[in-house]
């Protein structure tokens, strides 16, 4: 009894793995495809962000002779803890083998240790660009932890857990209602995971002008398949973003744990789906509105706390009356 | 049905409240027009809600003084009011929005507290209505401490009052709350339209705006 | 000896540690000393914290006690092991014995020996003897020796005009905190002079006086710990200190201050009212968020450790008054998870923040630099310091899955029980201060990507970090148990976290429920459907992706590599000075965050065109509390210095007129009591 639900648990867990590692490239791939056919070009086929990997990977890598061991080895950091963080949480099933090894704040926290890093790979080379990146990456970084701990706080209260899976089983259930909280913290959580990620309008992923860049400019001197490895963590954590917004916001046809087969493909089958929709709304954001200042960067995620502390406090006003 | 109830009077209150936070960080004047229109509309939903909950049907005339008044005569005639005055393209400067935003979620945080523990008796529409137009409230007061600039004065001070008309929608069986409304409101428009008239004429000496093209120059 | 008391054995250890200190007195000059005296005190401190670690797993809630007939003689003087003594006796000795094990490489540059030798294991031994201390006099006397022992180890490089200033402030603040808590023993010892912790702990606070003991013992193990605005002293004393002195003093003296605390705050002062968590709580985050901006903005890497400390400092008090929320509401459960997280950052911090002073003193041996501005590209020349250092930075900016994390999890956890509170006023500050919390670690992120980024990496901005070269082995080897043990208190916290329950238990009166029990070796602090993390799988799986990946890409790809100029944009800069400096890293922050604590302001000269002098920028840092709380503080003392100093000049008339003034007040007084 004990044996297949645990090797059901395996397998769901290590499709979750390869399905994350498969798809982000895709994902990158129709954000960049949609906001090309706004601007009214073609734009690159869906399948060029594998075919970018793939040249990548064969390439010579090309290292500076002013860089140390930590430069080399900050790649497959970056990819481990964001892969891992990426395959905890639950994208078309609740039933992961090791969902209970880390929640929330733990996969938050390994998102942490991937920037860690790559500032510090920023900083390696020594040149001002590596610095500018670095230093940039590490203002948004701080100021979106207390929006995010103020997120994390309003779901632990509504779900009474921090456990993903728990999550978004309280989110299903009818109990739930309409909440003003859940709306506020929806929109932080969004505001974070574009400043989290490097997209309009806290940074352009596609900018050439190396003073515009943040994510950019830490990855300037990485090449071959460093660069490769480093493009796919950044593919990776789009997808987590949103899959974590998926979970959390919009949990339907997560399959439970335990379900028959069918389920878990209709479950798959709509979480492409719902990546498919959430890369369009997103590649439209990003070409309706244009990149910010700097310096305004702290207050777009002022305004992240501001929603994530006002939710908690509508939250405690309702449960006490 | 009752959760429901209470549950959309919350979200009506919680976004009331959010528009009024958002109210203390804008620095333009006519973005700060339109979430006060925006604010006043909430706000007539919210009293509408109220009525139909209480059964009180003459709160219904209250909210729809609240949106025409509120929400699209006078902000329709202040953005016309600060573009013949030409200040329209105004930026308000040293607002400090950090420190405001947090002095302003404190006090909302202090206004629940202070509610919640003195109305521990009352009905639950009430406490929910008056915790949050209590926070509406003091953010007005807030915004008025806090700009420089008079129709921003004036936008705090009718938000100021919009906190005071939900909360009399609130404690049930008010007389006069849609006289006094009206009343109110129209002494604000008569206010502010007085306001602008007298200090353009004491300072140009004729209410002519033709003349003040003349002093422009290059400052705007 | 096998069957000598725990509590003998101990108080045996200290007079060892005052023997080796007597004898360092006249060996201290010569070249050998420092062997004998650290060998000396390694074995020491081991056996004490071997010793309390078995005090601690045997579980027992048994206390040892014993009094000596020493000190003053109607009261003698009382000795206490309990679980909370034995838990922090062990996380001091092994900060002891890294230190001595450090101090063994490092005192080869020493260039005063006779001035540390005597002093370090006298400084160990008054910690040890706090923690021992079962009476109010006993206790401050430990804690002036302790005290005293580290003001001469700070004194040791009294030449430099900044030491000086430091010893002074460290003495002024010292003494301060001595005056706070005399005051707080004396207030619970009654009129009755019920000194003995026992009776203390009997009698509880006297009515309606609690809140102003724990005021006081708020300020006087505060300002021994570095809660704002008493720890100006730390960033000025910690630095000036020799490396493994600092350590001492960051990563242990402060945990002592943290005992001294629990122990009035929990202990002696009976039942908990939820009110006093208010402003620990306050004190706390404000502590933790000014501590680590104050960090991003200095230069000398010490200091940043040394506002680091404060950080973290801040951390505990944070969950500590926590403790005192839910204990004070009669929530023992919650109780015992803040308590458990308290006392584990107490340990993870001593480990971290030991191994990063350790890595700072080899930087400074190897370059002679403390100036982050001066060195770079050190991660090339020195490389194990340098892996060793970025252990404790990645640990002390609470990443999993180093020990860091662990204890912050917690911390979080402890924080997001708080929606079952009661107050309101502890509802709505508890969110706060969790907010505080996350930007604190965030902050300390940046800052030690800062720390780690400028001084390691980059290229050498200076002859001496160019010329930088490996530290001997004896450091390394201290620096390396250190970091092993930080992994190891991350992938297995359970088992911390079971060790230090007996002391959770003494303090709160329940435990959280035992870890190793649980599959896998996770930690569940309330139940498993609400959080659980496992630090040993997620190490596993960072290891086994990230080896996945290099064998996957190696195999199935190039592993081809080619050294060439940097690519910097197509613009290649010879000179170091281009790259971003400690300054310019910490600028964005500075800009956002500056403004409101530091009054931070930029000026920007730019000479005119056809003028050759250089460009300027100047960034003035005010550091708020002390020109407004204790600048003004001195003044007032300079001035009623300057009129009392007059009574130094009266004449001789004067003088018998100011006793025989005094003695009529003192007979009128005698005269109308009652």
């Amino acid at each position: 009894m004990i044996d297949t639900s645990l090797i059901d648990g395996l397998s769901i867990q290590v499709s979750q793995m390869l399905l994350v590692l498969l798809l982000s490239p895709l994902l990158t791939g129709l954000v960049r495809k949609v906001k090309a056919r706004i601007l009214r070009r073609r734009g690159p086929p869906l399948l060029q962000s594998y075919r970018d990997l793939i040249r990548l990977v064969r390439k010579e890598a090309i290292v500076a002779e002013s860089a140390s061991w930590l430069f080399r080895i900050v790649p497959y950091i970056v990819f481990a803890t964001t892969w891992v963080a990426a395959a905890l949480v639950p994208t078309f099933a609740t039933g992961l083998l090791f969902s209970w090894s880390a929640d929330l704040i733990v996969i938050i926290a390994l998102l942490g240790s991937a920037r860690f890093f790559l500032a510090l790979a920023g900083m390696d080379v020594g040149t001002s660009f590596g610095g500018i990146g670095s230093s940039r990456e590490a203002m948004i970084a701080t100021l979106a932890e207390p929006a995010l701990m103020m997120i994390v706080f309003t779901l632990a209260l509504v779900a009474g857990s921090t456990q993903l899976s728990t999550v978004a089983g309280i989110m299903l259930s009818p109990g739930v209602g309409l909440r003003v909280s859940i709306g506020m913290a929806l929109v932080a959580l969004v505001i974070v995971a574009i400043a989290e990620n490097a997209r309009m309008p806290v940074d352009n992923p596609a900018t050439h002008l190396e003073l515009t860049m943040v994510h950019e400019a830490m990855v300037l001197e990485y090449s071959g398949r460093h660069l490769a490895l480093l493009e796919l963590s950044s593919s990776l954590k789009l997808l987590l973003y949103f899959s974590l917004i998926a979970c959390v916001f919009v949990p339907w046809s997560l399959a439970p744990a335990g379900a028959p087969l069918h389920v878990h493909l209709i479950g798959a089958a709509v979480y492409v789906a719902k990546l498919g929709v959430a890369g369009i709304l997103l590649a439209v954001f990003e070409s309706m509105i244009a990149k910010m200042r700097v310096f305004r960067v702290p207050d777009l995620l002022g305004a992240a706390f501001m929603l994530g502390f006002l939710g908690t406090l509508l939250l405690f006003v309702s449960r006490s009356l | 049905m009752d959760k429901l109830a209470l549950d959309i009077a919350h979200f009506l209150a919680g976004s009331l409240v959010l528009v009024s936070l958002m109210l203390l960080y804008q620095d333009r004047l006519p973005a700060l027009l339109n979430v006060f229109a925006f604010q006043a509309i909430i706000l007539a939903l919210s009293v509408a809600w109220q009525a139909y909950v209480q059964g009180a049907s003459d709160l219904y005339l209250t909210a729809a003084i609240t949106l025409s008044v509120k929400a699209i005569i006078i902000p329709v005639a202040l953005h016309r009011m600060i573009r013949r005055l030409g200040i329209h393209r105004e930026v308000e400067t040293a607002i400090n929005i950090g420190p405001t935003m947090l002095a302003g979620l404190g006090l909302v945080a202090l206004s629940v507290v202070v509610i919640l523990r003195v109305t521990v008796n009352a009905d639950v529409f009430a406490r929910e209505d008056l915790a949050f137009a209590l926070s509406v409230v003091l953010l007005g007061m807030l915004m008025m401490v806090t700009r420089r600039n008079a129709v921003s004065q004036v936008v705090g001070f009718m938000s100021l009052e919009n906190g005071l008309i939900l909360a009399a929608t609130g404690a049930k069986g008010m007389p006069f709350v849609v006289e006094i409304s009206v009343a109110f409101s129209v002494l604000i428009a008569f206010i502010v339209i007085g306001i602008f008239l007298f200090r353009i004429r004491e300072r140009f000496d004729t209410v002519d705006l033709e003349a003040m093209d003349d002093f422009r120059g290059e400052s705007r | 000896m096998t069957n000598w008391a725990p509590l003998d054995v101990l108080l045996w250890c200290i007079l060892a540690h005052l023997v080796t200190s007597g004898v360092a007195i006249p060996i201290g000059r010569v070249s050998w000393a420092r062997w004998p005296v650290y060998g000396a005190s390694l074995l020491i401190s081991g056996v004490a914290c071997a010793y309390g670690l078995m005090h601690l797993i045997a579980q027992s809630s048994v206390a040892w006690e014993t009094v000596l007939p020493l000190g003053l003689p109607w009261i003698g003087a009382h000795f206490r092991l309990d679980a909370l003594s034995a838990f922090f006796l062990v996380v001091i000795n092994l900060g002891g014995v890294a230190a001595s094990l450090y101090g063994l490489g490092y005192g080869r540059h020493e260039s005063a020996p006779e001035r540390v030798l005597p002093f370090f294991p006298m400084f160990l031994a008054g910690m040890n003897l706090v923690l021992l201390a079962a009476d109010a006099f006993t206790f401050l006397l430990s804690w002036e020796s302790m005290s005293l022992a580290s003001w001469a180890l700070v004194m040791t490089h009294h030449q430099e005009e900044g030491n000086r200033k430091a010893g002074y402030v460290y003495i002024a603040m010292a003494s301060f905190g001595t005056l706070a808590l005399l005051l707080a023993f004396g207030l619970m010892a009654g009129p009755d002079g019920g000194y003995a912790f026992a009776t203390m702990r009997a009698d509880g606070a006297p009515s309606g006086l609690a809140g102003l003991v724990l005021g006081l013992a708020l300020l006087g193990t505060g300002s021994k710990a570095g809660l704002v605005p008493l720890h100006v002293w730390l960033p000025l004393a910690h630095p000036a200190a020799p490396s493994h002195v600092s350590a001492l003093m960051s990563g242990v003296m402060t945990k002592v201050a943290i005992y001294g605390f629990i122990r009035l705050a929990f202990d002696l002062l009976g039942p908990i009212s939820w009110w006093w968590a208010v402003p620990v709580l306050i004190v706390g985050a404000v502590t933790a968020v000014l501590g680590v901006l104050s960090a991003l903005m200095q230069n000398d890497i010490k200091r940043v450790l040394a506002y680091s400390t404060i950080e973290n400092i801040g951390l505990i008090f944070v969950a500590l008054g926590l403790a005192l929320a839910f204990q004070g509401n009669g929530m023992t459960a919650a109780a015992a998870v803040a308590v458990t997280a308290a006392l584990f950052h107490v340990l993870n911090h001593s480990l971290f923040k030991s191994l990063l002073f350790f890595g700072a003193g080899a930087v400074l041996t190897a370059t002679g630099e403390r100036a982050m501005e001066n060195l770079g590209g050190l991660l090339n020349r020195m490389p194990t310091t340098g892996l060793l250092f970025l252990v404790g930075s990645v640990a002390i900016s609470a990443l999993p899955p180093l020990n860091g994390f662990a204890s912050e999890w917690l911390m979080l956890q402890a924080i997001l029980l708080s929606p079952e509170l009661p107050q309101w006023a502890l509802k709505l500050l508890i969110p706060a201060v969790g907010a505080m919390l996350a930007l604190a670690a965030a902050l300390a992120a940046a800052c030690f990507v800062r720390a780690f980024g400028i001084s390691f990496l980059g290229r050498p901005r200076s002859a001496a970090a160019s010329n930088a070269h490996e530290v001997d082995r004896i450091s390394i080897a201290a620096m390396s148990i250190l970091a092993v043990l930080c992994l190891l208190a991350g992938i297995f916290p359970a088992i911390i976290i079971d060790a230090v329950a007996p002391a959770v238990q003494t303090i709160i009166g329940t435990r959280m429920p035992v870890q190793t029990d649980i599959a896998w070796l996770s930690i569940v602090p309330i139940a498993e459907s609400r959080s659980s993390y496992n630090g040993l799988l997620v190490f596993i799986f960072i290891a086994a992706s990230a080896s996945l990946a290099v064998f996957a890409i190696h195999w199935l790809a190039s592993a081809k590599l080619r050294r060439a100029p940097a690519w910097d944009c197509g613009f290649p800069d010879g000179s170091p000075a281009t790259q971003y400096t400690a300054d310019s890293f910490a600028q964005p922050l500075r800009r956002v965050l500056g403004g409101f604590a530091f009054r931070v302001h930029e000026e920007i000269h730019v000479p005119l065109p056809g003028n050759g002098s250089p460009a300027r920028l100047i960034v003035t840092v005010h550091d708020l509390i002390w020109e407004w709380l204790y600048e003004p503080l001195i003044r007032l003392v300079n001035v009623l210095a300057e009129r009392l100093n007059h009574l130094q000049f009266l004449t001789i008339r004067r003088y018998l007129s100011l006793v025989f003034g005094e003695l009529i007040i003192l007979l009128l007084i005698l005269a109308s009591w009652t």
